[in-house]
């Protein structure tokens, strides 16, 4: 049974043009990362995370430079909540290989688990301290413009596409 | 007015792409505007955003030192420089130590106040706007024509030419394409820029945050990707509590461009390693540039409450058809028309704050709840007490002033008109006098003013007295209204006095500027209508009910006429529109309808004075449904129809257009008529639909109610 929050959520995103996948595990949601990273056409980059680190995917150390990041075809992150009001995606990005991954690639292929599901700005202020995070980065559709004509064109400077991978419930 | 503004009036309004684009954003705006706030109560909003800017606007100094000190702690350099002198000379010095040859810049509306990117490049440093609508106006070399879409004045051709002529030849007019030039062409600016500049939408005291809203991801590369990050912030930027970011980060998206939140938001605190793991520089440069003075006026202190999201721009009758660089200096607009008078200076704006209609549209939408439009006002009433009223203006308020002269000149008027007036109108005046009658015919004058008529009506002897303040359209161009209205009372009983010594409301004069002439209207229409002790002061125009009920006090007040602000009040609390009277009258009983018939179909327009400062939208349609007309809501029925009493006789070239718009939505509805509470709304849109041949019978609420009343 999907949670209704994380339906407001799906909603709320894809409305913004993320694209949403949910899977009930770990196992299902790695596989289809490893499947998209496959077919992404080009090099990923990786930043750190605990789902990938306990998924068999890079651990602590995954370097990424600038240079990387910006050849890359897809950049592949975890955040650390999700706002259901709005369809956000928030995270501590002050590792800076956080920001590489998610700004310089085309696709940014970001994960969610379930537990760290919010309802709203507000549940999240409560929450964070930006004394303990220097760069606290939302993330809300992919990067977006309509300076020319009020043309909505999405994927200017940031990436064209976001792709989430909601993995249902907590850390295994 | 200079004739080069009205030349720049007269292009912007011969410019078809600037008036299609404006107009069909404007339109879409208000749409997609509520969608964004469904299921919030925006009132509950502005109040909160209200409460955290005003409590930073009123301590700005302590605010700013706690942000230093926080932000300092956390590693970030914070300097706090009044002028923009200053602020080109520590940042230029900077980037000259540091060996910086290229800078990447996200959108800050600080640097476009104090021409930042002027001063680097002088000094042969290249400055990348990499917002793109910030690059297309700085590749064009022109200044932002709206704070939160600087370019929304262009086409596609238009970027497409600048694109060609300045970055690369043969690029074509196809929007995904242009966007992804952009995307191309900056990205190695992005990844090979010494320094990036950015502003800041929220400034955190308690914490030394920054917080920076965007949707092209620009912001994030410029603070993440060069070694030095430079930020400057106006000090109105700055809020007290790290929970303060709630309520503004709920109503700038949502406001500026219908988004429930925008693709990006940062939120910055002290020093964060770059992409090589090393910690970058941090340099936040607080600017006041006027800021503090600003706060130290009791007026202007509200102004600080701005968020900058340009909703009063999207909401603006005379913006959408003149757009930012006519209407506008860098800050454009409404609340730019404030901040170009106090960041630049108060005469700069001399030009632009005439073209504010005073329709209070922009309050309505302001999520700091500033009263953008009675700024405004106070704006030309600083400007005229500096510079003076013009000539012609001062001889015409002269007269104003003095009940008699006006009076009788009125009379004079009629008889003087009679060449011209037909059927009840003048269709055509000579001279120069032409422009008057080019879009509209006016109302002739009538033979008899109300002061004379009214004493036909024979009054019932009645312990409960209203006095009828006609106000000069209704008197002299319109005296069945009057009579209406007075019928209307009798019917329920009340017993209607005329008081002779009645004179203007003072509106125009007030409107512009001209404050001693208004409180003179003020004073003796305070005297003249208090007499014989009326439980009711009851008018039929909403500018005139606005007048006695608001704006004498407050015309006192500025001018620190305090011993007759009590009078004012006095006056101010018996004073009730008609509608909401009539509507009182009938949910008492004491007024009922006729039964029966099913009648035409009205639409009903909405009088700007009524709607936004009187709030009493709701009376004059009940009532008019009550007596059994078929009402249908026309389009944008509560935006201003260009009349602005003496506006459309000093910008005719924008009142006509407002009016045409106007006309349209009323006959797109095929309403056989359409009612409206305001004498002023009445001669515009009357005299419009003759003009134009149309068919739609426009009257007064009065009117069409009297004969439906038992």
């Amino acid at each position: 049974m999907p949670d209704a929050s994380f339906e407001r959520f799906r909603t709320k995103a894809e409305a913004v043009s993320a694209e949403v996948h949910s899977f009930p595990g770990d196992a299902e949601a790695m596989a289809f990362i490893r499947a998209f990273v496959e077919g992404a056409g080009g090099p990923a980059v990786y930043a750190p995370g605990p789902f990938l680190e306990a998924n068999g995917g890079p651990g602590p150390d995954v370097e990424v430079t600038q240079a990387e990041a910006a050849a890359a075809a897809v950049g592949v992150s975890e955040f650390d909540w999700a706002l259901a009001d709005t369809g956000t995606l928030v995270q501590d990005a002050t590792d800076p290989r956080q920001r590489l991954v998610s700004t310089l690639p085309p696709i940014h292929l970001a994960i969610i688990r379930g537990d760290r599901l919010l309802p709203g700005l507000g549940s999240l202020l409560d929450r964070v301290k930006p004394e303990r995070a220097s760069y606290l980065a939302f993330v809300t559709g992919p990067s977006r413009t309509a300076d020319i004509e009020r043309v909505l064109t999405i994927g200017v400077h940031g990436p064209a596409r976001l792709v989430i991978v909601h993995v249902e419930g907590g850390r295994a | 007015m200079t004739v080069d503004f009205k030349d720049s009036i007269q292009e912007a309004l011969a410019n078809p792409n600037l008036r299609g684009a404006l107009g069909r954003f404007s339109e879409a705006y208000r749409v997609s505007r509520a969608k964004a706030y469904e299921g919030l109560d925006f009132e509950a909003i502005r109040d909160q955003v209200k409460a955290v800017k005003a409590n930073a606007a009123g301590r700005l100094d302590e605010m700013a030192a706690r942000f230093q000190a926080a932000a300092e702690a956390k590693g970030a350099k914070v300097v706090r420089l009044s002028s923009p002198a200053e602020v080109k000379a520590y940042i230029l010095a900077l980037a000259k130590e540091r060996g910086v040859r290229s800078i990447v810049k996200s959108k800050s509306m600080a640097s476009e106040e104090i021409h930042l990117n002027k001063h680097l490049e002088a000094e042969g440093i290249q400055v990348f706007e990499t917002d793109l609508g910030e690059w297309i106006i700085q590749l064009a070399h022109q200044t932002p024509s709206h704070m939160v879409m600087p370019a929304i004045h262009m086409t596609k051709e238009e970027v497409a030419d600048v694109f060609s002529q300045e970055v690369e030849p043969g690029q074509s007019p196809d929007i995904p394409r242009l966007v992804k030039f952009a995307r191309e062409k900056l990205r190695s600016r992005f990844l090979e820029a010494d320094m990036g500049i950015s502003g800041a939408n929220i400034a955190v005291a308690e914490t030394g945050s920054l917080v920076l809203v965007t949707n092209e991801g620009n912001a994030r590369l410029v603070s993440t990707l060069p070694r030095i990050h430079v930020a400057l912030v106006g000090i109105e930027k700055l809020v007290e509590n790290f929970r303060d970011v709630e309520p503004i980060l709920t109503a700038l998206p949502r406001n500026a461009t219908a988004q429930l939140l925008t693709s990006y938001v940062s939120v910055i605190t002290g020093l964060t390693p770059g992409p090589e793991g090393k910690d970058k520089e941090l340099h936040i440069v607080l600017m006041d540039n006027k800021r503090s003075e600003m706060a130290a006026d009791p007026r202007f202190k509200e102004a600080l409450q701005c968020i900058r999201c340009a909703s009063c721009l999207n909401v603006c009758p005379v913006y959408r058809l003149v757009g930012g660089h006519v209407f506008g200096k860098v800050y454009t607009g409404g609340i730019g028309t404030i901040l170009t008078a106090w960041f630049d200076e108060l005469k700069k704006s001399d030009e632009i704050q005439s073209l504010c209609i005073q329709c209070g549209a922009c309050n309505d939408v302001c999520p700091g709840k500033i009263h953008i439009s009675d700024l405004i006002l106070e704006i030309r009433r600083r400007l005229v007490k500096e510079q003076g009223q013009g000539v012609a203006a001062k001889a015409i308020f002269k007269v104003v002033n003095n009940r008699r002269v006006f009076h009788s000149m009125l009379r004079a008027a009629s008889l003087a008109q009679k060449p011209f007036a037909k059927g009840g109108f003048i269709r055509h005046l000579p001279f120069f006098l032409g422009d008057m009658t080019k879009f509209r015919s006016l109302p002739a004058i009538a033979e008899k003013p109300l002061r004379d008529t009214i004493r036909r009506i024979p009054q019932p002897e009645s312990g409960e007295k209203a006095a009828f303040y006609a106000g000069c359209l209704i008197d002299f161009a319109y005296p069945e209204m009057g009579e209406a209205v007075v019928k209307i009372l009798n019917k329920a009983g009340i017993q209607v006095l005329f008081p002779e010594g009645q004179t203007c409301c003072g509106a125009p004069a007030r409107y512009s500027g001209a404050y001693e002439t208004a409180a003179g209207n003020a004073r003796d229409n305070i005297k003249a209508m208090l007499e014989g002790d009326p439980k009711w002061v009851v008018s039929a125009c909403p500018t005139c009910t606005v007048a006695l009920k608001e704006d004498f006090e407050s015309t006192f007040t500025s001018l620190g006429m305090e011993g007759e602000i009590g009078g004012a009040r006095r006056l101010s609390e018996r004073v009730i529109d008609f509608s909401t009277l009539v509507k009182r009258l009938v949910d008492e009983g004491r007024l009922t309808f006729r039964e029966g018939e099913e009648l035409e179909k009205v639409t009903y327009h909405d009088s700007c004075h009524l709607k936004r400062t009187l709030h009493a939208q709701q009376p004059p349609r009940e009532l008019l449904g009550k007596a059994g007309f078929t009402l249908e809501e026309m389009f944008e029925a509560d935006i201003c129809c260009g009349m602005g009493g003496s506006y459309s006789l000093k910008l005719p070239e924008i009142s006509a257009p407002m009016l045409e718009r106007k006309l349209d939505c009323i006959e797109k509805t095929g309403a056989a008529s359409v009612a409206m509470d305001c004498p002023g709304c009445v001669m515009q849109i009357r005299g419009g639909m003759d003009k134009r041949g149309g068919k739609v019978k426009v009257e007064h609420t009065a009117n069409k109610l009297l004969d439906r009343l038992t």
